[in-house]
C-alpha cells in the first residue's frame, strides 16, 4: 500500500508554499521529513491527512484518491494536544471517539486508567499527546504523520512514546511520516530523512 | 533548611560583601558558586486552588520544596517535564502568578526578601521576563514604540502623579509643577527614545523596524523585538521562557546566545527549557525539576558520556533518553500535583529506589560539587 | 499586571497548609446557598400564587381602598380585592409566560445559530440578515405587531415575545458555532468518520448548552417585563386576569388619588421577582462554568 503525493501544489492566496512536491511512503516505512521553517512542511502533512484539498497536483492513497468521508486511514497527530481535545469531553470520550478503546493500545502507549475519567485541563501535555496518539491509532489506520509529535516533551516522554509507536508500526505494517526539526531523533527512528528546501520544494535531497 | 544553610555558608564565607558590579564579572562563571547569589529560592511551595464544574475545589500542590540559586554573570537552565512546575517557577520569581496561588517559602534577591511589592518594584526593570512566543508583542503596535513603552514602565522614570482633578484646572496648567512635569515628560520620551535606538543596535535590529508592526516582520527579527524590549533595561536577573520548539532552530539559537551575552555582561540568566541539548549548550548549570521539585543541580558539563557524573536518577535516565543517547526509555509518568506520592517523588519509576525512598522525601543535599535530592545518589 | 498573591508568607515551614482553605472550601457552599434561597423564593412564590385561595381574588366592596396594614399587607383596590392576592397571581401568571417565551425563544435561537454556523454560507448569510433585520427593529414595535396580528392574549404575547427575543442569543451562538467548527478537534473528528449531525450534538453541544440556559435565564426578566408592558399598553393579557402589567396598567387610574399602594407594591414584587432569577442565573452560571465566572480562579 502507497501513500503518494504527485506533483503537489497548496499556495495561501497568492504565496506558494508547495509546488511540483512528489513525494511517497509506502505500508511499513519510516519516513523523515525535515527543513526550514516555511517550506511547507506542516501543510504537506494537513494535505496528506485530508485536511484540506490541494490547489494542483493529488494525493493517491493505493493509487485512488483519499476517501471524502468516513475513518481517514491516514491519521495526522499535532505539535500541540491541547488544541486537540475538546476541553469539554471527559478524557475517554477523545480516547474512544474514533474507534472502540483498545486495552493493549492503552497499556502500549503507558497511559493510566485514571486518566480517562479527567479532564483535559488536567493533565499534561505529555499524556494528553499520548491520547491524542491513542485516537489516531484506529485498527482502519494505514498511515500515520507525526507533525512535530514530541517536540514540546521532555526527552524521556519523547522516547516512551516513540517506542510504543514504533513498536505499533511495526506490528501493524503502518507507514510513518515523521515531521520534526530535531535531526538526532530524525535519524534514530527513520529509514530515511526528506529535507525540504525552500523555494521549489521538489528538489529535495535525500540521505541515509 | 539547616543543612542547606550550613552548605550555603561553606561556599560563600564572606557573602555580605556582596560585589555586584558589572564590570568584575568574569565572561562564564567558571566554578560552581563562586559569585554570591543574586537570587536565591529555598523551600519554595506553590499551591492552586481550583474549581472544577459543580465548584469542588481541587488543592494542587505544583511546587514543593523547590530550592535554587543563581549568581550574577551565570546562566542557569531549569530543565524540566511539562507540568513539573517550571514555568509556575518563573511566574512565583517575577510575582505574576495567579491569585489562587498560595506561596510560601524564601526568596532572596541581592541579600534581601524578595516580597511581592519588592517584585512589583523591580519587575520590568531590574528583573526582566522574556515570553516564550512572540505572540506576546502587542499586533497594534509598531515595534519601535513597544520597546519605548516597555523603557517607561520603569517607576522611577514614570511621571509625576498629579491627581487627574488637579491636572484639569486651569491654576494648574499655568503652575510651576505643570512645567516640570512636561519637562519630566520629555526628558522620558527622549531617554526612552535613545534606549530603544541602543537596544536595536545591540541585536542587529534595522532603524526601519522601529516603524513596522509585528505582522511586518519575519519571525527571527519580531523575536529580536521582543528580546530588545524585554531587555531595554539592563537588568539585572532575566527570567526567559523558552524559545518555541519547532521555531527555526537559527532563531532559536540567536536567542539563546543573546541571553548567553547578557550573563557575560554580569546578568543572571533563568532559562526554562525542556530541551536539555539547548540548556547544556549555553547555561553554566542546570537545575532539574520533577513534579515541582528540585532533583539535582549539575555542572552542564556533568551532561557527558553515559551520564556517569550525573547525580540522580531522574536526571540519569533523562539524559539517556536523548536521541543520540540510546532514546532509553522509562515506564511510568511523573506524578499529578492532587496525588503526590508521599515518599521521593521519583521512588514510583526509580529503579535504584528502596523502602525507604517510600517512607520520606529526601532533602536537597551538596554533592560533587553540585546538590542532589537522593539517598542513593552516585 | 494586576494579579496578586492571595497569600504570600516567608517562613521556614515546608509545607504550611494555607489558612484560605476553609474560605474558599465554602465558595461551593456559598453558590449553593445563594442559589438555593432564589430557587426556593421563586418556588414559593410560584406556589402561593397556584395554591391561592380564589376567594381571597373576589371583591369586597366593605373594603374599599384600604392602606397597607398587617390585615392587607398590600392594601385593597377600589373593589376591595386584596393587593398581595393580586399581586402573587399576576407574578404567577407573568413567571409562567416568561419562562415558557425565554424557553421557545432559546430553542429558536439554538436552531437558527445552529443552522447558520454547520449548513454553508448561503444559509448563514440568510440568518445573519434576518438576526439584523430583528436586531434593526425596535422590540417592543415588533412585539406590538406581532402580538396584535395573533389577537392578542396569552398566546399572542407568549409567540410575540419568543419571536422577538431570539436574536442576540442566536447571534452569541452562531459566533460559538463558527469558532468550534474550525477547531482542530472538529477538523479532526471528521477524519475519525464522524458525520455533521454528530458533531453538532457531540462537540457543539456541551459548549452551547451553558451558553444556552445562561441566555434563557437573562432572556428571562426581559420577557417578563415586555409582558407586563404588553399588558399594560392593553395588547397582552385580557382586563380581567391579574398580570402585574394589568394591575399596574389599572392602578395608573387611582394614583392621583393618592392610593400610591396599588402601584407600589407590585411595580416592587415585580422587580425582585426580576432580580431572584437574575441572582439564580449567577449562581447557577458560576457553578456549570467555573472558569468562565471566576476567570481568575481557574489558571494553571
Amino acid at each position: 500500500m502507497l501513500l503518494e503525493a504527485k506533483r503537489l501544489g497548496y499556495r495561501y492566496n497568492a504565496r506558494w508554499v508547495l509546488r511540483q512536491l512528489d513525494l511517497t511512503v509506502r505500508r511499513g516505512q519510516i519516513l523523515g521529513l525535515t527543513g526550514p521553517s516555511g517550506t511547507g512542511k506542516t501543510t504537506l502533512a494537513r494535505l496528506l491527512a485530508g485536511y484540506g484539498h490541494p490547489h494542483e497536483g493529488e494525493v493517491l492513497l493505493n493509487g485512488q484518491s483519499l476517501p471524502a468521508g468516513g475513518y481517514h486511514p491516514v491519521q495526522l497527530v499535532f505539535q500541540h494536544p491541547e488544541t486537540t481535545l475538546n476541553p469539554r469531553w471527559l478524557l475517554s470520550q477523545s480516547a474512544s471517539e474514533g474507534h472502540a478503546m483498545d486495552e493493549s493500545l492503552l497499556d502500549a502507549l503507558g497511559i493510566e486508567r485514571e486518566w480517562l475519567r479527567r479532564w483535559p485541563s488536567e493533565l499534561s501535555g505529555g499524556e494528553l499527546q499520548r491520547i491524542a496518539i491513542l485516537r489516531a491509532l484506529g485498527p482502519e489506520t494505514r498511515f500515520l504523520i507525526a507533525d512535530e509529535m514530541t517536540a514540546m516533551l521532555d526527552a524521556l516522554s519523547q522516547a516512551q512514546i516513540w517506542h510504543a509507536v514504533l513498536t505499533l508500526a511495526e506490528q501493524r505494517k503502518l507507514g510513518l511520516l515523521v515531521i520534526s526539526h530535531d535531526h538526532a531523533l530524525l535519524h534514530r527512528i527513520c529509514h530515511q530523512v526528506i529535507h525540504l528546501e525552500p523555494i521549489n520544494a521538489s528538489r529535495h535531497k535525500v540521505e541515509k | 533548611m539547616n543543612t542547606m544553610l550550613a552548605h550555603n555558608d561553606q561556599l560563600h564565607p564572606a557573602d555580605d560583601s556582596a560585589d555586584y558590579s558589572r564590570a568584575t564579572v568574569p565572561q562564564r562563571a567558571d566554578q560552581y558558586g563562586r559569585h554570591s547569589p543574586l537570587l536565591e529560592i529555598g523551600q519554595l511551595a506553590v499551591r492552586m486552588e481550583h474549581y472544577t464544574r459543580g465548584l469542588h475545589r481541587q488543592s494542587l500542590q505544583v511546587i514543593s520544596d523547590l530550592s535554587l540559586r543563581v549568581n550574577a554573570g551565570e546562566m542557569v537552565a531549569i530543565v524540566g517535564a511539562s507540568g513539573s512546575g517550571k514555568s509556575l517557577l518563573a511566574q512565583a520569581i517575577l510575582g505574576i502568578l495567579p491569585a489562587n496561588a498560595a506561596v510560601s517559602g524564601k526568596m532572596t534577591y541581592a541579600g534581601e526578601p524578595l516580597t511581592p511589592e519588592r517584585q512589583a518594584r523591580l519587575r520590568g526593570t531590574e528583573l526582566a521576563f522574556v515570553p516564550q512566543s512572540v505572540a506576546s508583542l502587542n499586533p497594534l503596535m509598531k515595534a519601535g514604540k513597544q520597546v519605548r513603552l516597555a523603557f517607561r514602565s520603569q517607576p522611577e522614570e514614570r511621571i509625576p502623579d498629579d491627581s487627574r482633578s488637579q491636572r484639569a484646572s486651569r491654576r494648574y496648567l499655568l503652575s510651576s509643577s505643570a512645567l516640570k512635569s512636561w519637562r519630566a515628560r520629555l526628558k522620558v520620551k527622549r531617554q526612552a527614545g535613545e534606549a530603544q535606538q541602543s537596544v536595536f543596535a545591540r541585536y542587529g535590529l534595522d532603524p526601519r523596524v522601529d516603524r513596522q508592526y509585528p505582522h511586518e516582520l519575519s519571525g527571527g527579527m519580531a523575536r529580536r523585538v521582543l528580546v530588545a524590549s524585554a531587555l531595554v533595561h539592563e537588568a539585572r536577573l532575566i527570567v526567559a521562557d523558552e524559545p518555541t520548539p519547532g521555531l527555526d532552530q537559527e532563531v532559536i539559537t540567536e536567542t539563546l546566545r543573546h541571553l548567553r551575552e547578557r550573563a557575560g555582561a554580569g546578568a543572571a540568566v533563568l532559562l526554562i527549557t525542556h530541551d536539555i541539548q539547548a540548556a547544556i549548550r549555553y547555561a553554566d548549570r542546570v537545575v532539574v525539576l520533577y513534579a515541582g521539585t528540585t532533583v539535582e543541580a549539575a555542572l552542564s558539563e556533568d551532561f557527558t558520556g553515559a551520564g556517569e557524573r550525573l547525580r540522580h536518577p531522574y536526571t540519569k535516565a533523562l539524559w539517556r533518553a536523548l536521541p543520540e543517547n540510546g532514546f532509553v526509555p522509562l515506564p511510568g509518568v511523573q506524578p499529578h500535583p492532587a496525588a503526590l506520592p508521599p515518599g521521593c517523588l521519583f521512588a514510583p519509576r526509580c529503579s535504584m529506589a528502596s523502602p525507604e525512598c517510600r517512607l520520606e522525601r529526601p532533602l536537597l543535599r551538596s554533592w560533587r560539587a553540585g546538590e542532589v535530592r537522593c539517598i542513593h545518589a552516585t | 499586571m494586576s494579579k496578586r498573591f492571595s497569600s504570600f508568607r516567608i517562613s521556614s515551614e515546608p509545607h504550611p497548609r494555607t489558612e484560605d482553605a476553609s474560605k474558599s472550601a465554602s465558595l461551593r457552599f456559598r453558590t449553593l446557598l445563594s442559589g438555593g434561597l432564589a430557587l426556593a423564593a421563586l418556588l414559593i412564590l410560584i406556589g402561593s400564587g397556584l395554591l391561592l385561595d380564589p376567594e381571597r381574588l373576589l371583591t369586597a366592596p366593605d373594603n374599599r381602598n384600604l392602606p397597607p396594614s398587617w390585615t392587607y399587607w398590600f392594601g385593597t383596590d377600589w373593589l376591595g380585592r386584596d393587593m398581595l392576592a393580586r399581586t402573587m397571581k399576576g407574578l404567577t401568571l407573568s413567571i409562567g409566560i416568561g419562562m415558557a417565551a425565554a424557553m421557545l425563544s432559546a430553542l429558536v435561537a439554538l436552531a437558527l445559530g445552529l443552522l447558520a454556523g454547520t449548513m454553508g454560507k448561503q444559509v448563514d448569510a440568510a440568518i445573519s440578515w434576518l438576526i439584523d433585520l430583528f436586531l434593526g427593529v425596535p422590540h417592543l414595535v415588533a412585539l406590538i405587531l406581532i402580538s396584535f396580528s395573533l389577537g392578542g392574549g396569552a398566546k399572542g404575547v407568549l409567540i410575540g415575545i419568543a419571536l422577538t427575543h431570539w436574536p442576540s442569543l442566536a447571534r452569541l451562538i452562531r459566533a460559538e458555532v463558527l469558532q468550534l467548527r474550525s477547531s482542530e478537534y472538529v477538523h479532526i473528528s471528521r477524519r475519525l468518520g464522524r458525520g455533521r449531525w454528530w458533531i453538532a450534538t457531540r462537540h457543539f453541544m456541551p459548549h452551547l448548552l451553558p451558553q444556552l440556559f445562561v441566555g434563557a435565564m437573562l432572556l428571562f426578566p426581559h420577557a417578563i417585563l415586555h409582558e407586563a408592558a404588553l399588558s399594560f399598553l392593553g395588547l397582552g393579557l385580557p382586563p380581567h386576569e391579574p398580570a402585574i402589567g394589568i394591575i399596574l396598567s389599572e392602578s395608573m387610574r387611582y394614583m392621583s388619588a393618592g392610593l400610591w399602594w396599588l402601584a407600589f407594591f407590585p411595580g416592587l414584587a415585580l422587580l425582585i421577582t426580576v432580580g431572584l432569577v437574575d441572582w439564580l442565573s449567577r449562581n447557577v452560571r458560576r457553578w456549570l462554568q467555573p472558569s468562565a465566572a471566576l476567570p481568575y480562579m481557574n489558571k494553571r
